[in-house]
């Protein structure tokens, strides 16, 4: 379906799968996809699911300062990731673990952030990921930003040679993802505008979870949806099952086509759902009931792609058994980092604040040095 | 002795005025560094309010300054992602106050993005910001908001007062490797210097003794620079023999510039527009007593605006420091302890 059908808004939500893993409509109305591409995005989904629970595993038992689970966002973070080149970029909100899977960040990479060695230790331009964002809707701009310069290069060449290392032979896109909550802040609608006024190739990714920590979704907002939004910045708006990879994959491979010919932005609005708690420091019975965790279980994305994907006949058990040892072995490869990680030297504070030192941190500096030194020699030697 | 213009500039058309010498500055970078890209409200085909941008559409083309929407957190956040792309964003903030709604772009994460990433990406962004009072403009045109930025670490702030450190200081900016906050005194943008543009371009962080006296030291910066040398002039017919010292970079602070002179005089006034609690005077007193308690021969004075929001345009004079106020202190500093300092 060239993206020309989908028209400015899209209401109903795009759907392929069912919550039970049965093609919607008859099988010549799912996408094209190649067999390797489905498995990919399994074992894609696994490794995820897997390293979410090693994550909050690690938290409990200590490892981790704080952990942000994205169970139930699976699908829809690695259906639209996957449908992105490796030379487009990633603006991520917090919670985008799928994402960062994706693009092969690894989990020693991905440990300093939750652990609080580092706020972030990604090799964030070769990635071509951002850190996460923690005051919450302000990457979009960000994302926005990029895309810009991304679209003057297109105009006038690369002046920073960024573009010319990974030789990307076409355009590259942006793709930035927040949740309902940040839809109400101010600086999502300047991104939304920027980005429309521009007209840069820039995909916002908004997962609806239906809840902004124990704000439900009907308090963000009074219009009818999210994607309506669109209409007001004259980008098309497009909701989608976000539980349904295949409805993510196809319908974001058709904003990235747009966005990639010079179409412009696009606003996906994502159905989907925080399984979990907001972060591991909240308790989601607090505000929500065990019937509505219920019913969105039924939905979990993983285990529909699955039961359709074994429907076709495209996962044996055979390949099933090879993404849960790939999950393992991804979700022990964490562990090992997580225990590894070093804590930074305290005097790091200084390191990065500015290319070159200003004179008052010697001073500082040294105070901190000696300090520590008490620290040293205070402690009791056994 | 560096730079020293006298007090009032000259008048007619020879030199050059404080605008023009932005205006160029943005015109010979542009020129050298293909990166440059300029963004602003009104910066393209109007050339900006105060026309600093003028003529950098028309040399450069719309993809090297264009305007933005009427957002300023955009436009902060639009220069964060350019900078993480690759380019040299100049961002205009129209006036002083208007910073504010960026506050969040520019503290969370223009000052942190290289401590964020562990020193992997610098942002290397420039913010012009026309700041300060006495043009009699209406409400929210007049602020003074550089102790916000100097008390973020990740800022580098510098605050020109002279045309040819606005030229100079600005070529040095978009020469830095982190993001700069490029405070212009717009009170001052149509004065004209006897400098012949382009100057050599100095270093970023180094203050300079713009008048050299040996009773008392007035350090300032920006637009209170001429007011101060107004009163060192005054004082030199009296008698007393101010040195001023142009901090021109108000972070980093140049430390060793001001000791070095508060230490031959014994003196300091501090003097600048901003409100005088936890202003940059403060921070200059603070320092001036931990290093030179015992060589100083009276308290660190401030001579500063009020603790008030600022004043409406027809009463901003008697709010606004000037050189009477000045010599108060100075002479304050030069007479302690009081006569009557008993019966206190």
């Amino acid at each position: 379906v060239p993206f020309g059908d989908l028209g400015d808004l899209v209401v109903d939500p795009i759907q392929f799968v069912d919550a039970d893993g049965h093609e919607v409509g008859t099988t010549r109305m799912l996408p094209v996809m190649a067999d390797d591409e489905a498995l990919r995005l399994h074992r894609l989904l696994v490794v995820t699911r897997a390293l979410d629970q090693e994550f909050v595993r690690l938290q409990r038992q200590g490892a981790l300062g704080v952990y942000a689970p994205c169970a139930g966002q699976e699908g829809a973070q690695v259906g639209t990731a996957a449908a992105l080149a490796p030379t487009d970029w990633i603006v991520p909100s917090y919670r985008e673990l799928g994402c960062a899977v994706v693009r092969g960040i690894t989990p020693a990479e991905m440990v300093p952030t939750w652990r609080g060695t580092w706020f972030t230790d990604i090799d964030v331009r070769r990635h071509r990921f951002l850190p996460i964002s923690v005051p919450v809707g302000t990457s979009g701009l960000h994302a926005a930003g990029i895309a810009l310069g991304l679209k003057l290069d297109g105009a006038n060449g690369d002046p920073s040679g960024t573009d010319a290392v990974d030789g990307a032979s076409e355009p590259a896109v942006v793709a930035t993802y927040f949740g309902d909550g940040a839809t109400s802040e101010g600086d999502v609608h300047e991104a939304f505008n920027v980005a429309s006024v521009f007209h840069v190739p820039c995909i916002f990714v908004i997962q609806n979870n239906g809840w902004a920590i124990s704000t439900p979704s009907r308090r963000q907002y009074a219009g009818p949806t999210l994607a309506h939004r669109s209409i007001g910045y004259g980008m098309p708006g497009w909701r989608v099952d976000g539980n349904d990879v295949l409805a993510c994959w196809w319908t974001m491979g058709q904003a990235v086509a747009r966005a990639r010919a010079g179409g412009g932005p696009v606003l996906l609005e994502l159905l989907t759902y925080r399984m979990g708690p907001h972060t591991t420091s909240d308790d989601p019975s607090r505000y929500r009931s065990a019937g509505d965790e219920a019913f969105w279980a039924k939905t979990d994305p993983i285990a529909r792609y699955r039961t359709f994907l074994e429907r076709r006949g495209v996962l044996t058990a055979e390949r099933a058994a090879e993404h849960a040892a790939a999950a393992a072995g991804a979700a022990d490869s964490l562990r090992a980092a997580a225990l590894a990680a070093a804590d930074p030297s305290p005097l790091e504070v200084f390191d990065h604040v500015y290319a070159s030192a200003p004179p008052s941190f010697a001073a500082q500096r040294a105070q901190m040095t000696a300090e520590l030194a008490a620290w040293r020699d205070a402690e009791v030697k056994p | 002795v560096t730079g020293a213009t006298g007090t009032t500039g000259t008048t007619g058309t020879t030199g050059a005025t404080m605008i023009s010498a932005i205006n160029r500055a943005l015109h010979d970078a542009m020129a050298e560094d293909p990166s440059i890209v300029v963004l602003g409200e009104d910066v393209g085909h109007l050339g900006g309010v105060f026309r600093a941008t003028e003529g950098l559409q028309d040399r450069f083309g719309e993809d090297r300054c264009f305007d933005t929407p009427l957002a300023e957190s955009a436009i902060v956040g639009l220069s964060v992602g350019l900078a993480i792309q690759g380019r040299r964003p100049v961002a205009e903030i129209q006036f002083d106050a208007f910073s504010f709604p960026a506050f969040e772009q520019i503290v969370n994460h223009l000052a942190k993005y290289r401590n964020r990433t562990r020193g992997r990406v610098g942002l290397p962004v420039v913010i012009r910001l026309p700041y300060g009072g006495g043009i009699g403009a209406i409400e929210l045109h007049s602020d003074s908001p550089e102790a916000y930025f100097v008390h973020t670490p990740g800022l580098t702030v510098v605050a020109p007062a002279t045309v040819a450190d606005a030229y100079s200081l600005l070529r040095a900016s978009l020469r830095h490797p982190d993001p700069v906050i490029f405070l212009e005194p717009k009170s001052r943008y149509r004065h004209r210097d006897p400098v012949a543009l382009p100057v050599v371009t100095e270093p970023l962080g180094k203050a300079v003794v713009r008048r050299a006296g040996s009773d008392c030291t007035v350090v300032t910066y920006g637009p209170s620079l001429h007011l101060v040398l107004d009163a060192a002039a005054i004082a030199a017919t009296e008698g007393h023999s101010v040195e001023v010292v142009d901090l021109r970079t108000l972070m980093p602070l140049d430390e060793e510039t001001v000791l070095e002179s508060v230490a031959r005089t014994g003196r300091c006034v501090v003097v600048h527009e901003a409100p005088l609690t936890l202003g940059v005077g403060a921070e200059v007193a603070a320092r001036v007593n931990e290093a030179l308690f015992d060589r100083l021969l009276a308290p660190v004075l401030r001579v500063t605006g009020y603790d008030t929001p600022y004043p409406p345009a027809r009463i901003e004079r008697q709010w606004l420091p000037d050189a009477e106020r000045v010599l108060d202190a100075v002479y304050r500093t030069l007479t302690y302890p009081p006569r009557h300092s008993g019966s206190r």
